[in-house]
């Protein structure tokens, strides 16, 4: 898949500033006087940036508001609705904690909103069975994972952190293995694509056309396959390794930095890995696979 | 709501013979012409006459070749368009509620004034039956020419998709495939027609029929008496001298 940066913007920004969100909302990061407004502006900039980026890799934005009707069987929808109560509520929360009349069932309701709203982003992926690596529970799992991790790094939780990064670094290379198989698994081919499989083997002979066109561009997207395990190495490294060491250091607040900034980076290659990364099976039609 | 019709009252849809297409894409054109000047806003091309030109289509010839183990290779032409799925995966993703299947003739349409164009539905597609318009920035695909097919407007020999009127080899056929004595199904029926990528689960209504046997020698050929053992006459003698030479 053809990994926009808009999506990446997105899905990385809004999963870290909603991960920090919850922690603001079930009371686990500083949420009064002036290091809460901070912690809150960071996480509403955070959240709020990502989802607005969101809207840049739509070709009629001006309508988004119609993605709030169909609720019931679209997962873009829920996650319009759900993020939509997520901002609403945890701003809400915000206000009444800051002036010091903290209410914490409805931080917790924020923080649930927060966590179902990255839970709907990835299901939007996970829901595709036109794309193997993505058709899974491990996918919403690992977004949710990383959104958590996020959240107990930027609200300072350094040993939870070191627990969770290395959590979420073993939970990474699993997902990484499980994918690898899923799409030497899949069923779909050039055979199965065609319905010609049982006659011998089937190759596209010519494309339909000599230039690209949307589908090829948006979903035929190949990273070098002689890359993919360097960039693995690389995402691994700046989001869990590098910060692990970091935050095992004496503590600077200059350190915590640095480590959020490589968790933040790492991040981006992986997020960047997702999209690329994945396969989807129209590329059976444009004898672009494997 | 963009949930899908629990039934529809007929599944209209094409029927494409593999035998009979000849690769021409006259298909491709006559859905292009038709789907710029009528329907819903016009099939865009950006770049059109510069070094990267890409254009919107809903149908596109596509061209495998099948290698059997132990027959020579055979090259098949393979259009492709949207198969209107009865579990068309294309509809539920949609969060606007702009994609939609008709109930009465199962129909998958876009309604291009509510599409948002997020391109998810393209996603959803195993078929690559969805793109967006690079003008118009909606989504555009096959509507069966719904604006032919009812057009009492049009002479009825015209009421079909622009496709299947204009193919000069006759490999595309339109009709009702829920009903098992139209044509369509009787064709699909005889000729063993199949579903493209079966396993994704979308229950296409669009059938393919396979190509038929090629260089197929009858099984008596063997016990049939040689018509010429040998060249005879001066051709015979030059043979013969030849032989006698070398």
């Amino acid at each position: 898949m053809h990994p926009a940066a808009s999506l990446i913007a997105f899905t990385t920004l809004s999963g870290l500033g909603l991960g920090l969100l919850a922690f603001l909302g079930v009371g686990l990061a500083p949420d009064e006087g002036r290091t809460g407004l901070v912690f809150f502006a960071l996480a509403f900039a955070l959240a709020g940036g990502g989802l607005a980026s969101s809207a840049l890799h739509l070709g009629h934005p001006e309508r988004a508001h119609l993605a709030f009707t169909q609720w019931r069987s679209s997962w873009l929808s829920r996650e319009a609705w759900l993020a939509s109560g997520a901002l609403a509520t945890m701003a809400l929360h915000a206000a009444l904690s800051l002036a010091g009349w903290r209410i914490a069932p409805l931080g917790w309701l924020g923080a649930a909103l927060c966590l179902g709203t990255v839970g709907a982003t990835a299901m939007i992926y996970a829901q595709l069975r036109t794309v193997p690596r993505w058709h899974h529970p491990t996918t919403p799992a690992l977004f949710l994972a990383y959104a958590i991790t996020g959240g107990t790094l930027l609200s300072g939780h350094v040993i939870a952190a070191i627990v969770l990064l290395a959590l979420t670094g073993i939970g990474q290379v699993i997902v990484w293995r499980l994918g690898d198989g899923r799409v030497a698994a899949s069923r779909s081919d050039a055979g199965t694509a065609t319905g010609l499989g049982t006659r011998g083997r089937v190759r596209l002979f010519e494309g339909p056309h000599t230039g690209e066109n949307y589908l090829t561009r948006e979903m035929v997207f190949r990273v070098a396959r002689k890359h993919v395990l360097p960039l693995r190495a690389i995402a691994l490294i700046l989001a869990v390794g590098l910060p692990i060491v970091l935050l095992a250091l004496p503590f600077s607040h200059l350190l915590a930095l640095l480590a959020i900034l490589s968790h933040l980076a790492g991040l981006i290659v992986q997020r960047w890995l997702f999209f690329a990364e994945a396969e989807h099976v129209v590329g059976h039609y444009y004898g672009r696979t494997g | 709501m963009t949930d899908l019709p629990t039934h529809t009252d007929r599944k209209l849809g094409l029927v494409i013979d593999l035998d009979t297409c000849v690769g021409c894409h006259a298909c491709v054109v006559a859905c292009k012409g038709w789907n710029t000047e009528n329907y819903g806003a016009p099939l865009g091309d950006a770049d059109a006459y510069g070094a990267d030109p890409v254009g919107a289509f809903l149908n596109r010839v596509h061209t495998f070749e099948i290698q059997p183990d132990d027959a020579p290779a055979q090259i098949v032409h393979f259009p492709k368009s949207c198969l209107h799925c009865d579990d068309a995966p294309c509809v539920t993703v949609c969060p606007t509620g702009a994609s939609y299947k008709r109930s009465e003739d199962g129909i998958v349409l876009v309604n291009e004034s509510t599409c948002i164009g997020c391109g998810l539905c393209a996603w959803a597609c195993p078929y690559g039956a969805r793109e967006q318009d690079p003008v118009e920035k909606v989504m555009k695909k096959c509507t069966l020419c719904v604006d032919r097919i009812y057009n009492e407007a049009l002479p009825e020999i015209d009421r079909t998709p622009a496709c299947v009127r204009t193919c000069p080899a006759g490999a595309r056929h339109f009709g009702d495939l829920s009903d098992p004595e139209s044509d369509v199904s009787q064709l699909v029926e005889e000729r063993g027609g199949f579903d493209l990528m079966p396993e994704q689960g979308t229950r296409p209504v669009n059938k393919y029929l396979p190509p038929r046997p090629r260089d197929e020698i009858d099984v008596l050929a063997p016990f049939l008496a040689p018509v010429d053992d040998g060249p005879k006459g001066f051709l015979g003698w030059l043979d013969r001298t030849l032989d006698r030479i070398g």
